[in-house]
Order: structure tokens, then C-alpha cells, then sequence
């Protein structure tokens, strides 16, 4: 059953007929041209399509897009300002935390809902909080030092 | 004097890295084009059946679809695959499914779930055959026959023998024989297999598609249609990873876009779901390993002589070299004089193997490097000690002809045996508390047949910059930006001034093997280098004529080219390319460099064994040091070294990169990594990343040191040698050693469980 529905993504409104079995990850792709939200396993194991629903990270393909109505969506497109990258993206630029680049957007989302909250982490910390995030490129070593990176860049902001 | 760089052997930031970074790289399901379709593939629900009918009349009445194809829609009887003598895949299924997954119908709707739907109308009636899961039943006399041609279901088999193992062993003062097994694993890469495919009105069949070895494909799919290879064009997305095969080859998703393409006049997308690609070919082949080592009591090694028996499961893909290169690695890294290998890959109904990560030598190593470390335990050697007597050297040429040019083995040896404090920790260490050594080499290009040259052309541009044309394929390995490193390079630009390809197109980059056999760097990197030396020298011809001085004195550095040293008579590189293409009269034109290079390294005979496999070899020592909890039989890895003579770290981020990735993906395989099959029909039991567990960021250790080990080939682009695959090998041994150490038993089948490692405890404290 389609119905007429209406996200805030990235701060843009988007309103649409949608179906109401359709999740939050499928919309975001296939009605949006949202497509730097991976899907990889699509069970909620990878985490490639970890999204942010009012500033906490899930796996948008375990959310059905109707329940997530007027919430503030923000997907790896509302990081950057322009040319400007956040200084997450930085750092895992910098850092070789990217290969293959398939579970980076999911990971740089965990990584942003972790920072939010502890802007100062530990290295234990940093290697828990990717922890439902897979990557099967680079051992996990570089994105924990891009998440150290990345803590000590937003630092600097503030 | 030292050559100074300013770009290679740095760590520059991926040329990919933002766009990847930002989402906007797109990958094989972001592709789309106008009025496509949806394509979905119906696979076997049973092991060996013969297809006596497919129904597809319902389906094909379901609103929605506009196209339903079974095997009759493809070239009958056509087989594609890796030689003349393999040839055993068709596109779907024709009269036979043999194992449960093969696929044997399409359907093509507009919509996604309209064309799952129908494949539930789908109607197919089987003829039961009796199925085999276990290689060795499967090798029987009277076993179920998986492929008319094969007899005994051997798929491919290798026999090589260097020396005289027989007169080794009586040479030795200790000889002994012991078995190994290793597991079924995927590559586990995030992205599953996509694919769009247009055959237009020209009869051009073009197909987008997340490949790791475009040309693969573009050959394979060629042999399938029964089509001149112009006719095929493969154009790569981004590829979220690949590490082998399983992303090289076609498989059925792309031969159906295309066939549902022509058929309905539409684009056709298909799209597997990571239980798809968990079900189906291809996987990293199980072994059982039996082997025995001969040495002399002052820890010499005298033969080695291996039997192996490898499952291939349903279809031969690249089984004779699966099954070929452990025998060739036998003798690397070590002097071995004496040397037997009797390898079989066999059929069973399973799904197919190919190559992973370390393509069959991980398991070999997994058994000769656990082999020399009992071997020096019985003898009371010190397997580091051992480990440098044996070693190969500069200059050495292995019985099986095998020319050792750039080589710090020993190098690596001392160096981990240094960062891992080993000499005060082996032997030392409290019960439960244990340290491990392996030791391994790799080829940096493997030559074994076929097409291994490779190119690239480097088109000088107005503005300065320079673009680059490769054929090598980048699956996040990097080799966009190492190609880049190189050019930059040469030409005296910064990275930002090198724009490359973002992907392979067969009908325009040059035609490259693919990324596998670990060649990339050496084999693509020379070609650029080759290239972008060959617009240098174009450029440095105008500029001598221009500074009237001869082309040998021109430099070029920092976006600049100099009369020799006058650093103040130099002129703008963009200036010098808009001079020649403008301003020489007749003579004016775009400076476009090329390059091509093979190693010149003869193809192995695989007969005889006899040949040089690689035109060089990487060397790698890991130590690994653990604590086994006796209560769980649980393993925390406390400490790891590994020391790896790349040749050089062209880029160290990126080899890091690489090195980590090895190590981990390795330890997934020793520690839980498996795909488990039912023993009555062999479905996969574990098709989703809920069961089927890789390594997340809570299994690695918070301490993994790597050193890289700079011998500078004289062969590699500056130096450099394989870094990806060969950094997954040593890792294998290392950890069954240290298991050993830990807890005086032996694990010889992978993986070392919590439940393998209990019972062996238990079974040792009730003195079995």
C-alpha cells in the first residue's frame, strides 16, 4: 500500500507516495538517489548502511522509512559542506581507513553519532564503538587511528 | 648517488579516498540506466539432478515480467571457463544442476519484487541423481559422476618431483609424516555482485558490473555468446573488494542481464543478495595435507614431499592452477633440495572454488610451517635459527628454476625475531601463554600461461596535468593511486596534477589481465612507468630544442622543466605542452606516452614444474603471541609482528593498509571463519554474516606491528614487489605454532575453535 509520506533528509524535505513496506534504506536509494548508503548484507549485520535518526546511528535496513517520518535524517550526503569535508572525512582520507570505500559512509556515520557524544575517546573506546561496523579491506588498524584523528580534528573545531 | 623522491614512497591519500568518503563513488548497484528492468535468478533446491522440464508459462503471465530464460536460451551445449580442458560452466544450467544453488532460470519484471515473484512460478522438474560431498568418496570407483568428460570426479591434478625424496629422507636424522585440513571460507567482500546489461541494436552487448578483472569477463562472456570479443564491452564500477575469483569471473547475473537484455529490447539489472553470493561459487578451496619433512639433526632441510587433496566442488573454474601452485611453492623460502608434490582437486556437489587471498598457499603453509615447527621441536632447534640456515638467498636459483633476485628473507627473520622479543619469550612463556613463527614467500605476477603483459598510455595535457590510461583494476587495493605515484613521479608533478581512469572499459583501456596473482603493482606499475617515461621523453625532445641543449640534460621537477641545472631557465611544464602542440608547425602535436611491459619470465612448465614462476619473490616472517584461557579454550592475541620484504613500500599507508588486512582476514580463517554445509544435501548452512562471522574491529589485537622490509628489486617499479597477498600467509603457521607453544597440542585442523582448543586441554590433562 503506497502513501503519501515526508522525510527530512540532510535538512532537505522530500515528499513522496511511498510504500509502506518499503525501509528506510530502500527509499533512501531507490526514491531519494540517496546512494552513498551501501546495502551489503541488508539484515543488520554490516552496518554499510548506517544512517543517523536524530543524531543516534542505525541500520536503515532494519527501519521501515514510515516510522522515521519527521525525524531528522542525516545520511553520509549531509556531511560535507560543499568542497569542504567534515573533518571525520578528513581524517579517514588521511589516514588509509578507506580500500574499497564500500562500508566507509556506514562507518563515518557510526563514527560521527560516537564523536557526538564522546568527543574525547580512548583507543578502546574508538575500536568498540566501529565494532558493528565490518570491514573486510583494511583490518579495522587505520579506521580506529582515523577515529583517534578525527576526535583530535573536531576538538580543534569547537 | 640516491635517487630523491618526491611522490613515490610517500603516504599520499588515495586518489579515490573523498569521493569514496562522501558517497558518491558509485559502486555496482548505484548503476543504473533509463526503462530498466529487474532481474532475478532462480537457483537448484537440490545437490545432482538431471532438468527434464522448466515451466515457465506462469511466470511468465504474471503482470509485470517481461522475460523468463532458462539454459535453452543460451547457446547450447557452448561452455565457457579457464582453458579448452575446463570448460565445464554454461550460463544456466542446460541439463544438469549439481549442487544446490546452481542456477537454471531468469526472469527479467519491472519491478524488483515482481520478478522474485515469479520465480515462484517457475516450475522445474528434476530427475534425482545421487550427489557426493566428500572428496575423497567422491574419488572412489562407482562415486556419483559430477561431469560426463571426468573420470573419478579428479577435476585437475599436478605431480612434480625435484630431486629424489627417497634419497633425502635417508639423508635425514628425523623424518616425519603428519595430516592437515583446512576449511571452506568466502572472500567476504560488503558489496554483493551487481550488474547491468544493454544489448543494443547494434549487437553490442555492453555490461557495467562491480569486476575485479574486467577482461575475465569480457573474454568469458564472449565464449559464452559465441561472440567476437569486440562485440562484448565490460565497463567496471567501483568494487567493494574482491580478494579473488569470485569477483573476477562472470557468473550467472551477468550472462542473464544480457540475455534478458536482448531479449526485451531493455537494460537489465541484477542485483544478489549477500545469501546469494554466500551460496554460490566461488570459495576458498578445503585441503587435507599430508606431509613429511626430512631433516638433519643440525636442522637442514632434506626433502619435503606433500600429498594434497583439494575439494573444488561443482566446476573446474581455475582448478588446475588451484591445484598447481602449492607444488610450486614448496621450495620458497627455503633451499630445498629434495622435493615431491601429488596434488587432486576434486568435483563434488558443492559450490565451485577459486582463488582467495594467498590462492591455495595459505593452506600449504598452514601445514609445512606448523611441519617445521614440530620438526624442530622433536629436534630441539629453534625454528628462527632453522628458519635462517634454510633460507634463500640473492642470486639463488631452487631446483625448480625458480631465479632469486631481490631477497631479504634472513632480513625479515632477524627483524621479527627482534620486534617480538622472541629470543626472551620462546620456551619462557607461562603455561597457556604461548609464541608462534611462520614464515613464507610469494610471487610478485604469477606466469603461468596466458596474457600477462600489461599497459598504459599518459596523455600530456594543456594545462600541465597528465591523464593516465591504465588497464589494471582497482578493488580498493589502490593500484589507481600507486599508477598515479608513479607517474607523477617521472613527470616531476604533484599528485593533484594526475588524473587516471576510474575504471576499466574494454572497449578503450588497454587491455590488462586483471587483478590477481598479486602482478598489479609490478606489472601495471612498469607499464606506467614505461609510459610516462615515454611522454617525458617526447617532452624533453621539444624542450632541447627549444633550450638548445640535448634531451639527456632536460629536468623536470616541481611542474617545471629545466636546461639541465639552471634552475632559473626553465619553463612552465603546461607552457612547454602548449609550445608542442601549437607552436612546431608541422611537427606540432599532443604528446601521448606509452608503455607496455612483461617481465619476459617464460611460462612454467606444468608438467614438469620447471620454470620461473614469478619474475620475483617477496619473503614474510610473522610471529604471534597469545594467552589461552584454559576454562573457554577462548585465544586473546596479545602481540604480532610480521616483517615483509616488499622491495619497496611505494606508498607506506597504503601497504600498511594492505598488511593489516592480510593479517586479519587471515585470522578470521584460523580462528572461526566457515561455511558449513548439511552433510545429506550440502546447502550452505550459514548463507548470512548473522552466522557466517568475519573479524569485526573486537578481534584484532591493539598491538600489530609491521615492518616493512626494503630489499628494492631491480626489476620493480622502484624498487617494488607484491605487498598484498603474500602478507596473508605467513600469519597461518604462525598461529598454529603459537597455539602449540601455549598449550603442547597440536591443531591441525582449521579453524582453532574454542571447542578444539578445550578438548585438546582436556584430553591432555587426562594424558590421551
Amino acid at each position: 500500500m503506497r502513501q503519501l509520506m515526508r522525510f527530512n533528509v540532510n535538512g532537505v524535505i522530500y515528499e513522496e507516495e511511498i510504500d509502506h513496506r518499503r525501509t528506510l534504506l530502500e527509499v533512501l536509494r531507490e526514491n531519494f538517489g540517496l546512494l552513498g548508503t551501501h546495502k551489503g548484507c541488508d539484515e543488520g549485520q554490516c552496518g554499510a548502511c548506517t544512517v543517523l535518526i536524530d543524531g543516534k546511528a542505525v541500520n536503515s535496513c532494519l527501519i521501515l522509512a514510515a516510522s522515521v517520518q519527521g525525524k531528522k535524517i542525516t545520511t553520509i550526503e549531509g556531511l560535507a559542506q560543499g568542497e569542504k569535508l567534515h573533518p571525520i572525512q578528513e581524517a579517514f582520507v588521511e589516514a588509509g581507513a578507506i580500500q574499497c570505500g564500500f562500508c566507509t559512509p556506514g562507518t563515518i556515520m557510526i563514527t560521527k553519532a560516537f564523536l557526538d557524544k564522546n568527543p574525547n575517546p580512548t583507543e578502546e573506546e574508538a575500536k568498540r564503538a566501529i565494532s558493528g561496523n565490518l570491514c573486510r579491506c583494511t583490518g579495522y588498524f587505520q579506521i580506529i587511528d582515523a577515529v583517534m584523528k578525527a576526535a583530535e580534528k573536531m576538538r580543534k573545531v569547537v | 648517488m640516491k635517487e630523491e623522491l618526491s611522490v613515490v614512497g610517500k603516504g599520499v591519500p588515495k586518489v579515490d579516498a573523498v569521493l569514496k568518503a562522501t558517497g558518491k563513488a558509485v559502486y555496482g548497484a548505484d548503476f543504473s540506466l533509463p526503462g530498466m528492468l529487474y532481474g532475478k535468478v532462480l537457483r537448484s533446491t537440490v545437490p545432482h539432478a538431471k532438468i527434464l522440464n522448466i515451466d515457465t508459462s506462469k511466470a511468465l503471465k504474471l503482470p509485470g515480467v517481461r522475460a523468463v530464460i532458462t539454459g535453452r536460451d543460451f547457446p547450447w551445449g557452448l561452455k565457457y571457463g579457464f582453458t579448452a580442458i575446463t570448460r565445464d560452466q554454461t550460463p544456466l544450467a542446460q541439463d544438469k544442476v549439481r549442487y544446490i544453488g546452481d542456477e537454471v532460470a531468469a526472469v527479467a519484471a519491472i519491478e524488483e519484487d515482481i520478478a522474485e515473484e515469479a520465480l515462484d512460478l517457475i516450475k522445474v522438474d528434476y530427475e534425482e541423481l545421487p550427489a557426493v560431498f566428500d572428496p575423497f568418496e567422491a574419488m572412489k570407483e562407482g562415486a556419483p559422476q559430477l561431469h560426463d568428460h571426468v573420470k573419478n570426479n579428479i577435476s585437475a591434478s599436478q605431480h612434480l618431483a625435484f630431486g629424489d625424496v627417497g634419497k633425502g629422507f635417508r639423508e635425514s636424522d628425523h623424518v616425519r609424516e603428519d595430516e592437515f585440513t583446512t576449511q571452506a571460507i568466502k572472500h567476504g567482500f560488503l558489496e554483493p555482485h551487481a550488474s547491468v546489461g544493454l544489448w543494443d541494436p547494434t549487437g553490442k552487448a555492453t555490461l557495467w558490473g562491480n569486476k575485479q578483472s574486467p577482461y575475465i569477463v569480457y573474454r568469458k562472456l564472449a565464449m559464452a555468446f559465441g561472440l567476437p570479443p569486440s562485440k562484448v564491452r565490460v565497463i567496471q564500477t567501483y568494487v567493494g573488494a574482491g580478494f579473488g575469483s569470485a569477483r573476477s569471473d562472470p557468473f550467472a547475473l551477468d550472462f542473464c542481464a544480457l540475455m534478458l537484455s536482448k531479449k526485451t529490447g531493455k537494460p537489465v539489472k541484477f542485483v544478489y543478495t549477500m545469501e546469494d553470493v554466500l551460496v554460490m561459487g566461488e570459495m576458498r578451496h578445503p585441503f587435507y595435507l599430508r606431509t613429511k619433512t626430512g631433516m638433519t639433526k643440525d636442522g637442514y632441510i632434506k626433502a619435503i614431499q606433500v600429498y594434497a587433496v583439494a575439494d573444488g566442488g561443482a566446476y573446474s573454474t581455475i582448478g588446475p592452477v588451484s591445484i598447481a601452485l602449492p607444488a610450486f611453492f614448496i621450495d620458497i623460502p627455503y633451499r630445498i633440495p629434495n622435493v615431491k608434490y601429488d596434488g587432486y582437486r576434486v568435483f563434488t556437489n558443492k559450490g565451485f572454488c577459486g582463488s582467495l587471498r594467498g590462492h591455495c598457499i595459505a593452506q600449504l603453509r598452514w601445514a609445512l610451517g606448523q611441519h617445521l615447527d614440530m620438526m624442530c621441536n622433536d629436534l630441539g632447534l629453534d625454528i628462527a635459527e632453522v628458519s635462517i640456515k634454510n633460507a634463500l638467498h640473492p642470486g639463488d636459483q631452487t631446483p625448480s628454476g625458480y631465479r632469486i633476485t631481490s631477497c631479504a628473507f634472513t632480513e625479515c627473520v632477524e627483524e621479527a625475531v627482534e620486534a617480538s622479543g622472541w629470543k626472551e619469550k620462546k620456551g619462557k612463556l607461562p603455561p597457556y601463554h604461548g609464541i608462534g613463527m611462520g614464515t613464507s614467500s610469494f610471487i610478485t605476477g604469477v606466469k603461468l600461461s596466458g596474457h600477462n603483459s600489461a599497459s598504459c598510455v599518459v596523455k600530456m595535457n594543456e594545462d600541465g596535468t597528465a591523464s593516465v590510461l591504465t588497464g589494471a583494476t582497482d578493488i580498493g587495493q589502490g593500484s589507481s593511486t600507486i599508477v598515479s605515484q608513479i607517474v607523477a613521479e617521472v613527470l616531476g608533478l604533484p599528485m593533484e596534477d594526475v588524473i587516471i581512469n576510474s575504471g576499466v572499459d574494454t572497449d578503450f583501456t588497454p587491455i590488462d589481465p586483471g587483478t590477481y596473482g598479486s602482478r598489479v603493482s609490478f606489472y601495471s606499475g612498469n607499464a606506467a612507468k614505461i609510459a610516462a617515461e615515454d611522454a617525458k621523453r617526447q617532452l624533453a625532445e621539444v624542450a632541447a630544442k627549444v633550450m638548445k641543449i640535448s634531451p639527456e640534460e632536460i629536468i623536470f621537477k616541481d611542474r617545471m622543466v629545466f636546461p639541465g641545472s639552471k634552475t632559473d631557465k626553465g619553463w612552465k611544464i603546461d607552457a612547454l605542452i602548449r609550445y608542442a602542440q601549437h607552436s612546431m608547425g608541422k611537427e606540432s602535436k599532443s604528446i601521448i606516452g606509452r608503455g607496455s611491459y612483461d617481465s619476459g619470465v617464460d611460462f612454467i612448465d606444468f608438467k614438469a614444474g620447471k620454470g620461473n614462476i614469478s619474475p620475483t619473490y617477496t619473503f614474510a616472517t610473522d610471529v604471534v603471541e597469545i594467552e589461552v584461557d584454559p576454562e573457554t579454550g577462548k585465544i586473546t592475541i596479545l602481540n604480532a609482528v610480521g616483517a615483509h620484504d616488499i622491495g619497496k613500500a611505494l606508498n607506506p599507508i597504503l601497504c600498511a593498509g594492505q598488511l593489516d588486512g592480510a593479517w586479519v582476514q587471515a585470522e578470521g580463517q584460523l580462528l572461526f571463519e566457515e561455511l558449513k554445509r548439511d552433510k545429506k544435501d550440502g546447502h550452505v548452512l550459514n548463507p548470512s554474516f548473522m552466522d557466517y562471522k568475519m573479524p569485526t574491529s573486537m578481534d584484532i589485537p591493539l598491538k600489530n606491528k609491521h615492518i616493512f622490509v626494503e630489499s628494492i628489486d631491480p626489476d620493480g617499479p622502484f624498487g617494488a614487489k607484491e605487498v598484498g597477498e603474500g602478507a596473508s600467509v605467513a600469519i597461518f603457521p604462525a598461529f598454529g605454532n603459537a597455539v602449540f607453544d601455549a598449550i603442547g597440542v597440536r591443531i591441525t585442523d582449521l579453524p582453532i575453535t574454542p571447542e578444539k582448543v578445550l578438548k585438546a586441554i582436556r584430553e591432555k590433562r587426562q594424558g590421551k
